[in-house]
C-alpha cells in the first residue's frame, strides 16, 4: 500500500498542502470527516499563530481568523533585536555541532555494539538507553554547579550547550545506528575483511555508506531535539550572546511595558519554526522510519 | 597442473595488523560511555551528594552534611506532594487522550489510501514545532482576554469569567490541551506503523466469519497492535512525567501547574536551594527511573535481539 | 607453496556444541578440493575457519607452510567467493573487484590491468561500470569471481558459490570455474551440497557428516569404493538401494533370489564369511533388463513386477517393490533426514520396500507388468548394519 502511493502523494504534495489530495475514488464520507478533522487538529493552531504575527495594536485582540490589516512589523521588529538574531545564531552552532558529533560518537559506538565482539553489550546498550530516560531537571542541577566551576556557564555561542546536548543526543543516535547497522548483510563485512582491510576500514568504508539513510535519519532527529531543547538552555546560559532561541523567546520583552508581545512572540516563533517544518517537509519518510524503528519490530 | 597465472605477479600479504577486534571495539565505544558517565551518571551522584547537605542561605558556599534533612523537608512539604498529584493526574489524563486521539488518527490514516505522504506530514508539524513555540501558540488560543477561545466564548456569553491560565483548574486544562495537541500525532505515528504490520488477511478472514466493525477492531486490531501500544505508552509516560517546558513557559507553573521537574528547578534557581532542590531533583529521578525499569523490562528483548552475535 | 593442512582441527560452540570435530585434511598445491555433505555437517564451518572468519577452538591450520591460527584473514593471502556474493552495492563493478588491490596500496594502473584482465577471463568487460543491482543473477556470480581472481591469492575458498543460481546456469557456471581453476592452478577448496557439483569439479572430494569426514577420495573412488553406508547413499543419483540381507558361507541372500558371492568380495571381507546379517548396496546403474541386456550379459537373474515407471528419454527409472522390511542403520537415517524422507511411510505394499533400477531406453518395462532384470553382481557392496562400513572395502587411501 505505502509504495504505490509513493509518487502520487509526491504530486499531491506539489498541489500545497492546504488541500487535502484529490480523491477521486470511491472515499466513504465519513473518512474525508475524519482526514478533514486531522488536518485541523494538527494544523490549526500553527495557522492561528502566523495569524497573530501578522497583527499588531488593537487588531491582536479579537478572534478574527484573518488579520484584518496584514503587516509585517513583528517580523522586523524581531530581527533587530539582538536577543533573537544572536539567539537564531546560537542556535544554529549548537544544533549543527552536536549533530555532526553526535553521528561520530554515535556510528562508533553503534557499531561496535552492532557488530563488534564487546562484552556485556547489553548492559551497555541499555545503560545508554537509560540515558533517555534521565529527567533532565535531574541532571541539571549539578551540571549548572559543575559548569559554573570549570568556566563553561554562560559561554558565548552556546559552546556550553553543545557537551550536554550530545549526551542526551547518543541514546536516539546510538538506537537508530545499532539498527540500521544490523541490516546491513554480514558477509559484505566478512568479503571486507577477506579482501584485506581491518575492522576499521570494513566499518568506514563498507557500513557507513550503505548505512547512508540511517546517518541521515539521526541526523535530522538529532537536529530536532538539539534545536528544541529549553531546560538546559535556561539553566546553563543567561546572556543574550550565549542563549538558544528557546530560551531567548521564553524571555522577550514586549516594545510595550506590561504588554505580553504577543505579536512578537508569535513572529518569532513562526519564524524558529520555519526550519524544522521544512525538515518535515523534506524528509518526513526518514524521520517516520526514525521514530518507529524497533517500536514494530517489538 | 600445469597453467600460467592469469595476473604473474607475485604479490606479499598486507602484513600490517591493523587493530585488533577487541581493541576497535572498546574505542569505539569510549567517546559515548565517557561522555554518559561525565554528563549523566556523574551529575547524578554529585546531586545525590548534593542532596545530603544542608546549605546555608546567609553563609554561602558554607554546609552542613546531613543526610536526610532535605528529604524530610521535601516530604513533609505540602509543595512536594502537590507537585506529585498534578504530576500524575497530568500524566494519566494526558496520555490517556494521547493514546485514545492518536488510535483514531491512525485508524484514519490507516484507511486512507491515498496522501500517506501528505498526511504524515500534516501530522508531523506538532511533533517539529519547539515545545516553547507551542507553548505560546496555546497561550495565544486561551489567554484572556485577547485569546482566541476567550473571544468567542466570549461572543456567545458563555464562560466569560473563566481566566484559563490564571485560575484553578483551568490552567491545568490548558497544559493539557497542549500537550495532547503536541503529542497525539506522534502517537498516531507509532500506531500507525503497528497497524501496517497486520496482514490484511486477518480483516477479511473475519469478515468471512461474520464479525462486525467493532468486534474486528476489538478482537483483531487490539490484540496485535499491544506491542505498540505498549511501546507508545511507555514512551509517553516518561515524557510526561518529566514535563518541564510547556507549564514553565505557560503559567510558570502557577494556578496547579507546578510538576515535579518545575518544582525543583523553582528550588534551584528562584530559591537558590541547592541542597533542597537536588533533593527534589534526585526524588524526581527515583520516581522517573522505577517507570523506566519497566520500560527496560519490555524492550529488553528488542535490545537482547540488537546484541546479539 | 600454497598446500592447506588441517591437523586434528576442532570447533566448538560457547553452548557446547561441535560443529567439526578431529578434522584431518590435506590439500596439496594446486589442488581443486571439495567439501560436500547435508546442510548441518560442518563444511562451510571448516571453510570460514580456514578463512579466519571463524575462530579455531583447536588444532593446527597451515597454509602455504606457516601456521596461520592467529592470522586474520587479511594477512593469510586468500580470496573468498560467498554463497550471497557479498558484492559491495555502493561500488561498481570495477571497485568491487578492484577493492582488496586498493586496500593493499598497489598502484592504480597495476589495478586496471588486473581487473581488465580478470573481467576479460569472465567475460564482464562490458559491465565493469555498473553497479550490482542493475546485473542479472549469473553476472553477479561471475563478479564475485572475478573479485577473488584479481587477488591472485595463495588459495581460493568458495563457499556454495552455484546454489543460488538456477539449475541451467548452474551447469554452465560449473564447466566456467573448473576451467578457470585449471588456467589459474590455485589451491581451491569449495564447499556444496550437491554431489554432482562435487563429482564433477573435485580432484578430491571429502564428504562429511556430523563434523566429520567420512572419507577423502577422487570422485571415482567414492563412487566404486564408499567407506561406509553414509558415502555410499550421498554419492550418486538416484541413490543406491539398500536391502537388507544375509550372508550365509558362500551366498548372499537377498530379497528377490540368493546371489553368490563374487570371488573378488569373499577376499576381502572383514572378519572372514560365514553368517552374518549384512546391508546390501546396489546402484540403481546395475540393474539391466535380461532383454535388452541379451543372454550373454553375466549376473543374476530375477523377475520382478513393475511399480512405477519415469522415463527421461536417456535412461528409464523403474521402480519395483521387494518383499523386505527396510534396511536400519544410522547413516541411512541421517541421510533420509538430509533429504527430509525420514516421516514419510516406507514404500511398497505389505511391508515392501522400493528398489530402483535405470535401464536402458531400449527396454519394454512399464508399470504393472513384470519385467526380467539382470543385476551385475560383481558391483553388490556388503555393509555392516551395526557400524555401517563397507565389508569389502580394499586397502585404505591416504586422505
Amino acid at each position: 500500500m505505502e509504495a504505490a502511493s509513493v509518487p502520487q502523494t509526491q504530486a499531491a504534495t506539489r498541489a500545497r498542502t492546504k488541500t487535502k489530495g484529490t480523491k477521486k475514488e470511491g472515499t466513504p464520507w465519513w473518512l474525508w470527516l475524519a482526514v478533514l478533522g486531522i488536518v485541523l487538529f494538527c494544523l490549526f493552531p500553527f495557522y492561528w499563530m502566523v495569524n497573530i504575527s501578522l497583527k499588531t495594536g488593537p487588531d491582536l485582540s479579537g478572534a478574527a481568523l484573518a488579520p484584518p490589516n496584514p503587516t509585517l512589523k513583528n517580523y522586523s521588529s524581531i530581527f533587530k533585536n539582538p536577543d533573537f538574531t544572536n539567539g537564531l545564531r546560537n542556535s544554529a552552532i549548537v544544533a549543527f555541532t552536536v549533530t555532526f558529533l553526535s553521528l561520530i560518537f554515535g556510528s562508533f559506538a553503534a557499531y561496535a555494539l552492532a557488530r563488534l565482539k564487546v562484552k556485556g553489550k547489553f548492559w551497555i546498550l541499555a545503560i545508554v538507553l537509560s540515558v533517555s530516560t534521565f529527567p533532565p531537571i535531574a541532571i541539571a542541577a549539578p551540571l549548572f554547579k559543575l559548569w559554573t566551576d570549570i568556566g563553561l556557564y554562560d559561554r558565548p555561542y552556546g559552546v556550553g550547550l553543545i557537551i550536554p546536548y550530545l549526551t542526551f543526543a547518543l541514546p536516539l543516535t546510538v538506537y537508530v545506528l545499532t539498527s540500521f547497522f544490523r541490516e546491513i548483510p554480514k558477509d559484505l563485512e566478512e568479503a571486507a575483511l577477506v579482501d584485506g582491510a581491518t575492522h576499521f576500514q570494513a566499518f568506514y568504508k563498507v557500513v557507513i555508506p550503505l548505512a547512508a539513510p540511517g546517518m541521515a535519519t539521526a541526523a535530522i532527529l538529532t537536529f530536532i531535539a538539539a534545536w528544541n531543547e529549553f531546560l538546559f538552555a535556561i539553566t546553563l546560559t543567561s546572556s543574550s550572546d550565549a542563549r538558544t532561541v528557546p530560551a531567548a523567546i521564553a524571555f522577550f520583552t514586549g516594545s510595550v511595558e506590561h504588554e505580553v508581545p504577543l505579536g512578537t512572540i508569535s513572529a518569532a516563533s513562526v519564524v524558529i519554526s520555519i526550519p524544522l517544518i521544512l525538515m518535515v517537509l523534506f524528509f518526513q519518510k526518514r524521520i517516520v522510519a526514525g521514530l518507529t524503528a524497533g517500536a514494530v519490530k517489538g | 597442473m600445469e597453467a600460467a597465472s592469469a595476473t604473474g605477479s607475485v604479490r606479499a600479504p598486507a602484513r600490517s595488523k591493523g587493530i585488533g577486534e577487541k581493541k576497535l571495539a572498546k574505542l569505539m565505544l569510549a567517546p559515548s560511555m565517557i561522555l554518559i558517565a561525565l554528563v549523566a551518571a556523574y551529575p547524578i551522584l554529585y546531586a545525590v551528594w548534593l542532596s545530603m547537605h544542608d546549605y546555608s542561605l546567609v553563609h554561602p558556599g558554607l554546609s552542613r552534611f546531613d543526610v536526610f534533612g532535605n528529604y524530610k523537608d521535601a516530604l513533609s512539604s505540602g509543595e512536594f506532594w502537590a507537585a506529585v498529584r498534578t504530576t500524575f493526574i497530568f500524566t494519566a489524563v494526558s496520555v490517556t487522550l494521547e493514546l485514545v486521539i492518536g488510535l483514531a488518527m491512525a485508524m484514519a490514516m490507516h484507511a486512507a489510501f491515498r496522501g500517506q505522504g501528505v498526511l504524515r506530514t500534516v501530522v508531523l508539524v506538532p511533533w517539529a514545532v519547539l515545545t516553547v513555540v507551542t507553548a505560546f501558540m496555546w497561550q495565544g488560543i486561551f489567554q484572556s482576554p485577547l485569546g482566541l477561545v476567550p473571544s468567542v466564548l466570549d461572543s456567545i456569553h458563555v464562560g466569560q469569567n473563566i481566566v484559563w491560565l490564571g485560575q484553578k483548574p483551568y490552567a491545568l486544562i490548558v497544559l493539557i490541551v497542549a500537550d495532547t495537541w503536541k503529542t497525539a500525532p506522534f502517537m498516531a505515528l507509532l500506531l500507525l506503523a503497528g497497524l501496517q504490520v497486520i496482514p490484511k488477511d486477518l480483516y477479511e478472514a473475519g469478515k468471512v466469519d461474520g464479525a462486525s466493525a467493532w468486534q474486528r477492531f476489538v478482537k483483531i486490531t487490539l490484540p496485535l497492535l499491544r506491542p505498540a501500544i505498549l511501546v507508545a505508552l511507555i514512551f509517553r509516560t516518561l515524557d510526561a512525567l518529566r514535563i518541564f517546558d510547556l507549564p514553565f513557559v505557560l503559567t510558570k507553573g502557577a494556578q496547579g501547574t507546578t510538576t515535579l521537574s518545575l518544582i525543583a528547578q523553582q528550588q534551584l534557581q528562584n530559591n537558590g536551594l541547592i541542597g533542597l532542590g537536588s533533593a527534589l531533583s534526585v526524588l524526581t529521578f527515583l520516581i522517573v527511573m522505577t517507570v523506566s525499569l519497566l520500560y527496560i523490562r519490555f524492550v529488553g528483548g528488542n535490545i537482547k535481539a540488537m546484541t546479539e552475535d | 607453496m600454497a598446500d592447506i593442512q588441517l591437523n586434528h582441527v576442532w570447533k566448538r560452540y560457547p553452548d557446547g556444541f561441535e560443529a567439526v570435530k578431529d578434522m584431518n585434511l590435506d590439500v596439496g598445491d594446486g589442488e581443486f578440493m571439495i567439501l560436500v555433505g547435508p546442510s548441518g555437517c560442518g563444511k562451510s564451518t571448516a571453510l570460514r575457519m580456514i578463512a579466519g572468519l571463524e575462530e579455531i577452538s583447536e588444532g593446527e591450520l597451515v597454509i602455504g607452510g606457516e601456521t596461520v591460527n592467529e592470522l586474520g584473514p587479511r594477512e593469510r593471502d586468500i580470496a573468498m567467493v560467498f554463497q550471497n556474493y557479498a558484492l559491495y552495492p555502493h561500488m561498481t563493478v570495477r571497485e568491487n573487484m578492484g577493492f582488496a588491490l586498493k586496500l593493499a596500496k598497489t598502484p592504480e594502473e597495476e589495478i586496471n590491468k588486473k581487473v581488465e584482465e580478470a573481467a576479460q577471463i569472465l567475460d564482464l568487460k562490458q559491465h565493469l561500470d555498473r553497479k550490482p543491482a542493475n546485473l542479472s543473477g549469473g553476472q553477479r556470480q561471475r563478479v564475485a569471481m572475478g573479485r577473488a581472481i584479481v587477488r591472485d591469492p595463495k588459495s581460493f575458498l568458495m563457499d556454495e558459490p552455484l546454489s543460488n543460481l538456477d539449475a541451467k546456469l548452474r551447469v554452465q557456471m560449473r564447466t566456467e570455474v573448473a576451467r578457470i581453476q585449471a588456467r589459474l592452478g590455485t589451491t581451491t577448496v569449495y564447499v556444496t551440497h550437491d554431489q554432482t557439483e562435487a563429482m564433477t569439479l573435485g580432484d578430491r572430494v571429502a564428504v562429511m557428516r556430523a563434523g566429520v569426514i567420512q572419507q577423502v577420495d577422487t570422485p571415482r573412488n567414492l563412487y566404486d569404493d564408499p567407506k561406509n553406508l553414509f558415502v555410499a547413499g550421498f554419492i550418486g543419483s538416484p541413490s543406491m538401494n539398500f536391502l537388507p540381507a544375509r550372508l550365509e558361507g558362500d551366498t548372499i541372500k537377498l530379497p528377490f533370489g540368493d546371489v553368490p558371492l563374487p570371488d573378488r568380495l569373499r577376499q576381502r571381507i572383514e572378519g572372514g564369511a560365514g553368517t552374518r546379517d549384512v546391508i546390501a548396496g546396489i546402484r540403481p546403474e546395475h540393474f539391466e533388463d535380461a532383454q535388452v541386456a541379451g543372454e550373454d550379459h553375466t549376473g543374476t537373474r530375477f523377475k520382478a513386477k513393475v511399480a512405477v515407471v519415469e522415463s527421461m528419454g536417456s535412461e528409464l527409472y523403474v521402480y519395483f517393490d521387494v518383499q523386505s522390511g527396510p534396511a536400519q542403520s544410522d547413516h541411512l537415517t541421517e541421510l533420509a533426514q538430509d533429504a527430509g524422507m525420514e516421516d514419510l511411510p516406507s514404500h511398497g505394499d505389505d511391508e515392501g520396500m522400493q528398489v530402483v533400477a535405470r535401464l536402458d531406453p531400449a527396454s519394454r518395462a512399464h508399470a504393472g507388468a513384470e519385467v526380467e532384470l539382470v543385476l551385475d553382481t560383481d558391483e553388490i557392496k556388503l555393509f555392516d548394519p551395526a557400524g555401517g562400513q563397507n565389508l569389502t572395502e580394499p586397502a585404505p587411501v591416504a586422505a
